[in-house]
């Protein structure tokens, strides 16, 4: 498991949604990036939408890459929950391509619409079908969003698009947008088959 | 000899002051000096200077040796002088002994201008407001309107927190290390029994043994021994001396047998052959006292409302003296005043001494925060 933080680095290098996420974002919103790796999306955002950024990061080199970048970073585990910021403190709480590989995967989203007004979820969506196809000749599924092999994957929680419709229905949590991605093109046809990378913008329901 | 980035040979110097200063406990001190040094060069437009707050035995004497052959630098050489962390060719670095102290600014040895006697146990009991109110003053002498940043550990912390609310308009950075935003139940417990030890020693004669010609070092030595272990983690402590033994066997006695004892009666023994009863007294009180939040009915979001600076806060994952969960109680209220605060864990095996060892992720946080200060 030591290559787990290694990993996060990785994907953050590839994280392809950033600009996507930027989409759902006010101009000067105050933002929180959970798993912000070395803040590349909070400095992005600082540029293009003047946003007040806080990041979140647990992995000593992404911290300080991200403090030397400029952000205000806050060393924390995410597991470990958000108490250390206030209810509905952000308009916006970003968890970007983490959540599939994060234990407490209720309670973090759970917090993400306590601290936040809005959330924003992506993940790889496991249920695209290049995932399927492997998983039908019997190898678990390595793509250009899941790039590890079972035995080194930091992703714990991996699931599909219906799988979080699902978990948003049974929380009472509203899905504002959805987004459904593969190489960069939305998908609106069947996209819990055609597509890779999924995106929600979400809050809590009534 | 010198290594090549040392700050080299330096020199106290002292400020004296003639305008009175009003104490926090309600007392007024007509006159005091501080003792100070520095290092590096206060640039054209003042903007370079640094303060470096120190804790409860700390000093002035942050960095370089007093003479060639030296065998001690300054407490913390090892982040200060030219290409350090704390990069003197850079900054106008600043150390300064608290009012209270025993190197040489106002406190207990020093001489008391109105009875020209040493003020013993009469001086006042101080407050880490009160030494912010002097290091102010010293700003003013030295021609500094405004601090690039002060910064400090442990109780040095809390002063560089306090400069942030008491003139937040004179320091543009703070980094708070290994510190809290006030002293626990249990921290005040190790400072009382450490203050037991001194006033119970039969030569602590109320704190006016100078008089009788003695120190109460037994007392003095027991609370740097207590203090000592509080410093530590238990497994610092374990990997430095386990159980081993000092003399390789068992001999059933009270004598020195495990070299944890051997350690702990040094640093007891060279503590109370330098310290003074009546600072340490003093500065203990001075941790007990810290409590920003308390007249905000505790509530230190309001409390640090005021502040404008920019945030250094460093924790140490071993530290139990100020756990990590201390510094976040500070990361949250400067959160939630929308304050540019930056959080590090520093993972580290020494316990709240962490702050001191020349850990490299943690130099590296110290030296890419300062760098991006511009002066």
């Amino acid at each position: 498991m030591g290559s787990f933080e290694e990993n996060i680095a990785i994907s953050a290098n590839i994280r392809s949604d950033f600009a996507l996420i930027a989409k759902w974002i006010g101009n000067k919103a105050k933002v929180l990036d959970l798993g912000c790796g070395d803040g590349s999306l909070l400095s992005q955002l600082r540029e293009t939408h003047h946003i007040r950024g806080y990041g979140v990061e647990k992995d000593d080199s992404n911290w300080l890459k991200a403090m030397i970048n400029g952000i205000d970073v806050i060393q924390m585990d995410l597991e470990a929950g958000l108490s250390g910021f206030e209810a509905q403190s952000f308009d916006v709480v970003v968890l970007s391509q983490t959540l599939q590989a994060v234990l407490n995967t209720e309670s973090i989203v759970l917090e993400m619409l306590r601290v936040g007004r809005e959330a924003i979820v992506t993940f790889p969506n496991f249920g695209y079908w290049k995932h399927r196809i492997q998983l039908v000749a019997g190898k678990m599924p390595v793509s250009k969003n899941l790039p590890y092999q079972w035995y080194d994957t930091p992703n714990v929680h991996l699931c599909t698009i219906k799988d979080f419709d699902e978990f948003c229905m049974k929380h009472e949590i509203e899905i504002m947008e959805r987004l459904v991605l593969t190489d960069k093109e939305p998908i609106n046809f069947m996209p819990n088959l055609m597509g890779s990378l999924a995106m929600y913008r979400i809050k809590a329901g009534k | 000899m010198l290594e090549n980035n040392s700050v080299g040979i330096v020199a106290p110097q002292i400020a004296h002051f003639n305008s009175p200063l009003q104490l926090k406990g309600g007392e007024v001190l007509t006159q005091y000096h501080l003792v100070y040094e520095t290092y590096g060069k206060l640039n054209k437009n003042k903007s370079n200077a640094v303060f470096v707050c120190h804790a409860l035995s700390g000093n002035h004497h942050l960095a370089g040796k007093y003479s060639a052959d030296d065998r001690h630098t300054g407490w913390w050489d090892n982040l200060i002088g030219p290409g350090k962390p704390l990069d003197t060719n850079k900054f106008f670095v600043v150390g300064i002994n608290n009012l209270g102290g025993c190197h040489g600014s106002s406190g207990p040895l020093s001489i008391n201008p109105i009875t020209d006697k040493p003020w013993g146990a009469t001086f006042p009991v101080v407050t880490v407001e009160d030494w912010v109110n002097a290091q102010a003053r010293l700003a003013d002498f030295l021609g500094v309107e405004q601090l690039a940043a002060v910064i400090g550990g442990s109780l040095g912390g809390m002063q560089a927190l306090q400069w942030t609310l008491s003139y937040p308009d004179r320091v543009r950075n703070a980094l708070v290390i290994a510190s809290a935003p006030n002293l626990t139940a249990q921290n005040m417990a190790f400072n009382e029994v450490a203050r037991q030890a001194i006033i119970t020693d039969p030569e602590f004669h109320d704190g006016y043994y100078y008089n009788f010609g003695v120190v109460p070092r037994r007392g003095l030595r027991i609370a740097r021994m207590l203090g000592h272990i509080t410093y530590l983690s238990d497994d610092a402590m374990g990997a430095k001396f386990g159980r081993k033994l000092r003399d390789g066997e068992i001999k059933y006695s009270f004598e020195v047998e495990f070299e944890m004892e051997s350690y702990l009666r040094y640093q007891g023994d060279k503590f109370a052959g330098e310290f003074d009863a009546n600072t340490y007294l003093r500065m203990t009180r001075a941790l007990d006292y810290f409590d920003p939040a308390a007249e905000y009915g505790g509530n230190l979001t309001s409390a640090l409302a005021i502040a404008k600076a920019n945030f250094l806060v460093i924790s140490f994952t071993s530290d139990w003296r100020f756990s990590p969960n201390r510094s976040r109680e500070i990361v949250k209220a400067l959160l939630d005043n929308e304050l540019s605060v930056r959080y590090a864990e520093v993972t580290a095996a020494h316990g709240h001494d962490a702050f001191l060892m020349p850990d490299k992720h943690y130099h590296d946080i110290m030296r890419g925060y300062l760098n991006m200060i511009e002066v």
